[in-house]
């Protein structure tokens, strides 16, 4: 019998790197990522899986060993894990009052660093990042240009931008003319 | 840019990420087979326009997801009061003082 082909999953924006004096933009690597909705019940039951709470108040996170979880809206969380890309995060019970659904490859993220960071990134989305409004560990939903995008402060001068697949093109386009103004 | 307050984000967030959704507080019957052509109209076609506040859905569609309810003045632009959906509409005696 002929072995079966063994599928190799590219990322859309595998090389994408570059930088300037003030910036650096470049492709996140692998994640396995959940959308969760749930209910207060079902977040709590879903919490078992990963070992801590999710988080409670608006646009902020939790992570705990590896594993990150956004808080996108009243009942909705997106959960990631950059440790282990190929295991899902689906929780092996499920639970009536959540549903986890398994989006490690709808998104892809981009991670933008440096002191030209939040100016890059402001070039097209209209949100005030600055740090008293958007400190580190804010995260939201919100739009670059006209693609929606997950925008999570790793760092004071670092962003994960999460956006779906296949915008990837367009968001890099985007942060690639947003880190050549902030270069001026 | 506008900067609309979400009452789930409890921010205010740029009127980019928001959508409006039509006019509040409009009560869908439960039995529309029984209705006549005339309230059928009225309940489905027949809005508002006032120049003046206007209570409108909006939506926070580019971050939380959720449906709100706004008194926006049509004149001003200026959003006088924001609640969660589900919440009881404002009297017009808290409206009139609103607009003062
Ligand atoms: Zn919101």
């Amino acid at each position: 019998m002929a072995k079966s082909p063994k599928a190799t999953r590219v990322l859309p924006n595998q090389d994408h790197l570059t930088s300037n004096a003030f910036v650096t933009l470049e492709a996140a690597p692998a994640a396995s990522r959940i959308s969760l909705r749930a209910s207060p019940r079902g977040a709590a039951a879903f919490a078992k899986n990963i070992g801590f709470d999710l988080p409670a108040k608006p646009s902020t996170s939790k992570s705990k060993s590896g594993v990150v979880a956004l808080w996108l809206g009243p009942d909705e969380w997106m959960v990631f894990s950059e440790s282990e890309p190929e295991k899902s995060l689906q929780p092996r019970r499920d639970h009536r009052e959540y549903s986890a659904t398994d989006i490690s490859h709808r998104n892809t993220a981009y991670i933008v660093s440096g002191s030209g960071a939040q100016a890059t990134l402001n070039s097209s989305c209209p949100r005030d990042l600055s740090q008293a409004t958007f400190p580190v560990g804010a995260c939201s939903r919100t739009i670059l240009g006209k693609a929606e995008v997950i925008l999570y402060r790793t760092g004071k001068e670092k962003f994960r931008v999460e956006c779906w697949r296949s915008f990837a093109p367009y968001v890099w386009g985007l942060l690639v003319s947003g880190a050549q103004d902030a270069n001026l | 840019m506008l900067l609309i307050h979400c009452p789930y984000c409890e921010a205010d967030h740029p009127e980019l990420e928001f959508a409006n959704a039509g006019e509040a507080h409009i009560v869908r019957p439960r039995e529309m087979s029984n209705m006549s052509d005339e309230d059928f109209e009225a309940m489905f076609f027949i809005r508002d326009n006032p120049k003046g506040v206007s209570l409108e859905r909006w939506r926070h569609v580019h971050g939380c997801g959720r449906f709100f309810n706004a008194l926006r003045h049509t004149v001003s632009d200026t959003f006088l009061k924001v609640y969660k959906a589900g919440e009881a509409r404002p009297s017009n005696d808290e409206i009139a003082k609103l607009i003062k």
